[in-house]
């Protein structure tokens, strides 16, 4: 970490122009349709613009032959958020419980590693069939729920893994030895100390069920979530209308960060506000 | 998992002398099974027990109409006498391992260049932050970002003949296995970027100075000190895209209009025409490919180490 601008050779400015080329790669298309939304009437799927308007934009809304889209993404906020929720409470809980060793922690550590790694159809497939055996409905809300689970539960869980093994067990023994019940120590010592990541573990999960396409396929029944909406648009939608809505979307997944960034930074600027109070 | 036990194992031990009663010895003792419930029961029903059903029935006939409960082996034989599924395993196959070499040069310079160049914790934390936002994005949408990018009057091909470096618009850019590469890249790309990343940052920065006191070039520290510590983080990576990349369908269909196939696609392909059964052979058969892959990559570096 010494003598660094002494070191900055060739390397450096070889290696900082292909990480800006990497940006300029994950960027650039998107970058390209936000654009393209903005094309006038006339205009077509690539350059050149043919005039500037928000036309594609009311035609999103107004088009109703293209497909439930506000339907379709109220749904898909309602899972992500569901999703959420129960992604931040069980693999909080899991977490705790992977903290000391009890029968089939080994086994369902390994199936939750192997979550990740089945293919996704395959996880649709399966629960389709499961519920087409049975005989139960699929449903957006119950088996697709589910379906994304699957995916969301392991990266949760393998972050709180990383949280709890930087976390300093002294906290708890000090709040123990001054009297607190183990609850005590959990709700007023523990948690808020876990808080801004588990708000990450938040954010993953919103985020991956919000864009999962693949296991929502057969899982999510007679009603569509966004992704399966947008797929359907790029098999028979040929205007920038598909460009209109990439640029909603985006902005939105944008918003949701930035709402969670913040989140996380109000609540450490309250964290040092407040210990430097105390102390 | 076993790692995370350790220190909270001595705590609880110093303060089990202290707990009253029976009861709370008791609830001590059933907790983790009440906390680790749910996630357990979550995967019990919509993991396991669906795969189970996947490998049941695989061995199910069916006709146009139905699927009956049976226990036959055609629907593997079929597939796996068919040259079709040869040629698509391969495609595959193929199309993994250039996603896997390309991802991997491209993650490793990528966190190489953050973890060892960039000095600042907070110039880190901000790059860093830049290459995951894209990822937060809908999947298909950045694929179909690519349309006006790729096609016959994109930006490239205008771009490469108001250069005058070729007359015709290219054909191979978009709809093609270029395509569908492309695509695979600019998804996954982040997900070798993160691990290899995360690896390298907990190296030793004193390992470097010394390699370097002791005369290696910044090659030999690359290669000899950074590469073989990072090497967890690159399996991590390396399983992420890997298996991604074999279980696809959309990329490739939407990227390849139509014209490239995987085994993922094919599988798709079944399920939209109700043939059950031989999906599910199919599924069957690419899970076990896909565990081989995985088993063979854990031969190399022990990840269990890492978390």
């Amino acid at each position: 970490m010494t003598g660094t601008s002494a070191r900055r050779g060739l390397s450096f400015y070889l290696l900082a122009t292909f990480f800006g080329l990497f940006v300029l790669f994950l960027y650039g298309p998107i970058a390209t349709i936000t654009i393209l939304s903005f094309q006038g009437p006339e205009g077509g799927l690539t350059f050149p613009m043919n005039g500037v308007s928000l036309h594609w934009f009311r035609n999103l809304f107004e088009q109703q032959a293209v497909g439930d889209f506000g339907g379709s993404f109220r749904r898909s906020i309602a899972l992500g958020l569901t999703v959420m929720v129960l992604t931040v409470l069980f693999s909080l809980l899991a977490g705790f419980a992977f903290r000391r060793r009890f029968l089939g922690s080994g086994a369902l550590f390994y199936l939750a590693v192997a979550s990740l790694i089945v293919p996704s159809i395959l996880v649709s497939l399966g629960i389709g069939l499961l519920f087409n055996i049975l005989g139960i409905e699929p449903t957006w809300y119950g088996s697709a729920l589910g379906a994304h689970l699957t995916w969301t539960l392991p990266f949760g869980l393998l972050i709180v893994f990383a949280i709890f093994n930087r976390f300093n067990p002294a906290y708890e023994e000090a709040a123990r030895d001054l009297g607190a019940t183990p609850w005590q120590t959990v709700r007023h010592v523990v948690l808020p100390i876990l808080l801004p990541s588990l708000i990450g573990v938040g954010l993953f999960g919103f985020t991956l069920s919000y864009d999962e396409f693949a296991r929502t396929l057969m899982t999510a029944g007679s009603f569509n979530t966004l992704p399966l909406e947008i797929y359907g648009m790029t098999t028979n939608v040929t205007t920038p209308v598909l460009y209109a809505l990439g640029t909603l979307t985006t902005l939105f997944s944008f918003t949701v960060i930035g709402l969670f960034l913040a989140g996380v930074m109000i609540l450490r600027r309250r964290r040092l506000r407040r210990t430097g109070a105390a102390g | 998992m076993t790692v995370s036990a350790v220190p909270s194992e001595a705590s609880s031990a110093s303060a089990a002398p202290r707990g009253g009663g029976v009861r709370r010895s008791v609830l001590r003792r059933v907790a983790p099974y009440l906390q680790a419930g749910p996630l357990a029961l979550a995967l019990l029903v919509f993991l396991l027990i669906p795969i189970l059903t996947i490998v049941a029935v695989s061995f199910w006939d069916y006709d146009s109409i139905r699927i009956y409960p049976d226990f036959v082996l055609t629907n593997y034989e079929e597939l796996l006498t068919s040259p079709v599924t040869w040629k698509t395993y391969l495609n595959t196959v193929k199309f993994a391992a250039l996603t896997w070499v390309i991802t991997l040069l491209i993650g490793f310079t990528v966190a190489y260049f953050l973890a060892f160049h960039v000095q600042s914790t907070t110039w880190q934390m901000v790059l860093f932050l830049v290459c995951t936002i894209p990822f937060w994005t809908s999947n298909i949408i950045r694929m179909i970002s690519w349309i006006p990018f790729l096609g016959r009057n994109g930006l490239l091909n205008s771009g490469l003949i108001s250069a005058g470096l070729i007359d015709q618009p290219l054909e191979f850019l978009l709809f093609s296995d270029f395509a569908v590469v492309l695509a695979f890249v600019h998804l996954y790309a982040l997900f070798m970027v993160v691990p290899i990343f995360n690896s390298m940052m907990r190296i030793d920065r004193a390992l470097v100075e010394a390699a370097r006191d002791g005369g290696a070039s910044a090659a030999q520290v690359v290669w000899n000190v950074i590469l073989p510590l990072a090497k967890p983080g690159i399996a991590i990576g390396s399983i992420f895209v890997v298996t991604l990349v074999m279980g696809d369908f959309i990329t490739v269909r939407l990227m390849s209009g139509g014209q490239s196939a995987s085994i993922g696609l094919m599988i798709a392909n079944e399920i939209s025409l109700l043939q059950y059964p031989a999906a599910a052979a199919n599924a069957v058969v690419l899970l076990a490919v896909v565990l081989i892959m995985v088993v063979a990559m854990l031969r190399i570096v022990d990840i269990r180490k890492e978390l």
